[in-house]
């Protein structure tokens, strides 16, 4: 008899997890611990609409608190899990309470990757990945400020273009050959630094920066080619990593996140993860995968809900990902590790176009830039496992669907 | 305030009393109406808000624009009254629109 259920982490996962088990008759006991003090709430527009203050805090959360209150679910914000002790399966909390759990489920995300070169714990070194995260760094956004972004990814590159929208002087730091480079193939990876560039943004690649200066608070960041950057904002965007304490000192097992099988089932039985701290298997693109996606975290939830009631539930999605910068839209679907054989759908220069990739004959993943139709053609195409004919696909004339 | 109805895939009515200026999707997913998805939270990326609105309104909503238009290309049986929910923002003018919300979304 599953009497508790803990969740610990109140992000994406969590929320959904909380929404999956009560719709499908779960009726005990309902805990979500998050160390965070709002309401779950969306990560993604803090680096877009939340950040540029169009989009206001009362919208972030995905449900109101009468809908916690309604489902009965104890939701304890702002306040830790210290110590998971599996053998008694019990979690230890911040604030000296234990929970005592039948099922848990861990939602514990993913933290920043940090700087770690001199200079790089002076005030004034923003990261961006929580509510308490934004206030400081909009504080700085109007014009003229200059603004340094260590980092050409999704996280950087958003800022940036919500900075630039906001009147700052916008620099970029990355240290590969291109922006966004391992996540686009190379012509949308020009598209966007062109794009970023003609809205005025200085896009600086091939620079690895070594040093932060400044006495009070960072004031320059200095490159390895001795070029350095005044800076009145500076946010760094450099990756994540899976946050496995929790589960790695309780001894779960561990591999670049939290290892879990395609019933999202850690190595203990009575422990679940899901969302971006995962490690976890891809059946459709047979390898293990560590995603950082809300669409990912909501599903991969929504299936251990589902297992942690003994309703045996694979996860196995084809994961989707998407990026808003400027006036611009890019739609990912699919993962193009593995790829033998890459076909641009349309020309850059229209502003629209579709890069496709195949292994072996099958669609594979896809990158729609402004181009929604190829996208969601994309998404049925890739899980059917579709093999599209290359001169069809090659004319963007005709639509993706129909290129089978 | 406008006072809009959904229907849920069970059938099952939900009022919601929602503030001008947020959309329709978040006023579903605010109060948890079933099978508003929304996974996106509104950057018109993912059509798991799928929702078909009462004829009548059809016409006095904003109209579809491009994007939305290729969302709901591949959605779970359009109609011609379908919208992305997250595209219609809401106004005093809307009060009093009815819903309905499709059994599935494109995501599942």
């Amino acid at each position: 008899m599953i009497s508790t259920i803990l969740i610990i982490g109140g992000g994406q996962a969590g929320a959904q997890a909380i929404d999956t088990l009560r719709r499908e008759g779960f009726k005990g006991r309902l805990v979500l611990v998050g160390d965070e003090p709002e309401l779950p709430y969306q990560r993604p527009p803090l680096s877009k609409k939340f950040l540029s203050g169009e989009l206001a805090a009362d919208r972030l959360p995905f449900r109101h608190q009468s809908f916690y209150d309604e489902h009965r679910v104890e939701l304890k914000l702002g306040i830790r899990a210290t110590r998971l002790d599996a053998a008694n399966r019990k979690v230890v909390l911040s604030n000296g309470e234990d929970v005592v759990y039948d099922r848990l489920l861990l939602c514990l995300g993913a933290v920043s990757r940090h700087l770690t070169c001199p200079g790089a714990d002076l005030p004034g070194v923003h990261y961006l990945r929580a509510i308490a995260d934004v206030p400081q760094i909009q504080a700085a956004l109007k014009p003229g400020t200059r603004a340094v972004i260590i980092g050409g990814g999704y996280i950087g590159l958003e800022t940036a273009a919500t900075a630039r929208k906001m009147g700052c002087l916008v620099t970029v730091l990355e240290m590969a050959d291109r922006v966004m480079n391992r996540v686009v193939a190379s012509n949308v990876s020009e598209y966007f630094a062109h794009e970023h560039r003609a809205h005025g943004v200085n896009i600086v690649c091939n620079t690895r920066v070594v040093r932060l200066d400044g006495t009070d608070r960072v004031e320059r960041v200095v490159c390895a080619d001795g070029t350095s950057y005044e800076a009145d904002l500076l946010v760094v965007g450099v990756g994540a990593v899976a946050n496995v304490e929790l589960a790695a000192d309780a001894g779960l097992k561990c591999d670049n996140g939290i290892v879990v099988d395609e019933y999202c089932r850690t190595s203990d039985p009575a422990i679940f993860a899901a969302g971006d701290c995962t490690n976890h298997p891809s059946l459709r693109f047979e390898m293990r995968v560590r995603l950082e996606s809300v669409d990912n975290a909501f599903e991969q939830a929504k299936a251990a809900a589902l297992n942690m009631l003994d309703r045996p539930t694979v996860h196995d999605r084809v994961p989707w990902f998407w990026s808003d910068q400027f006036d611009n839209k890019l739609l990912i679907v699919g993962l193009s590790q593995g790829h033998d054989q890459q076909v641009t759908r349309g020309d850059p220069a229209q502003r629209s176009f579709t890069v496709c990739y195949l292994k072996g004959g099958e669609l594979l993943a896809v990158e729609a830039v402004n181009h929604s139709k190829d996208y969601m053609a994309a998404r049925k195409l890739i899980a059917e496992r579709a093999r599209p004919h290359l001169d069809k696909l090659a004319d963007p004339q005709i639509a993706l669907k129909e290129a089978i | 305030m406008a006072r809009i109805v959904f229907w849920q895939p069970d059938g099952q009515r939900r009022d919601v009393e929602a503030p001008a200026g947020i959309t329709l999707m978040e006023a579903a997913r605010l109060n948890g109406v079933a099978g508003v998805i929304a996974q996106c939270g509104g950057a018109c990326a993912c059509a798991t808000c799928h929702v078909y609105i009462d004829p009548a309104w059809v016409s006095r909503l904003v109209p579809v624009d491009d994007m939305e238009e290729g969302m709901l290309e591949t959605a779970w049986e359009r109609r011609t009254n379908s919208r992305l929910s997250c595209q219609v923002e809401i106004t005093p003018a809307l009060d009093g629109l009815e819903i309905r919300v499709p059994p599935r979304q494109a995501s599942n």
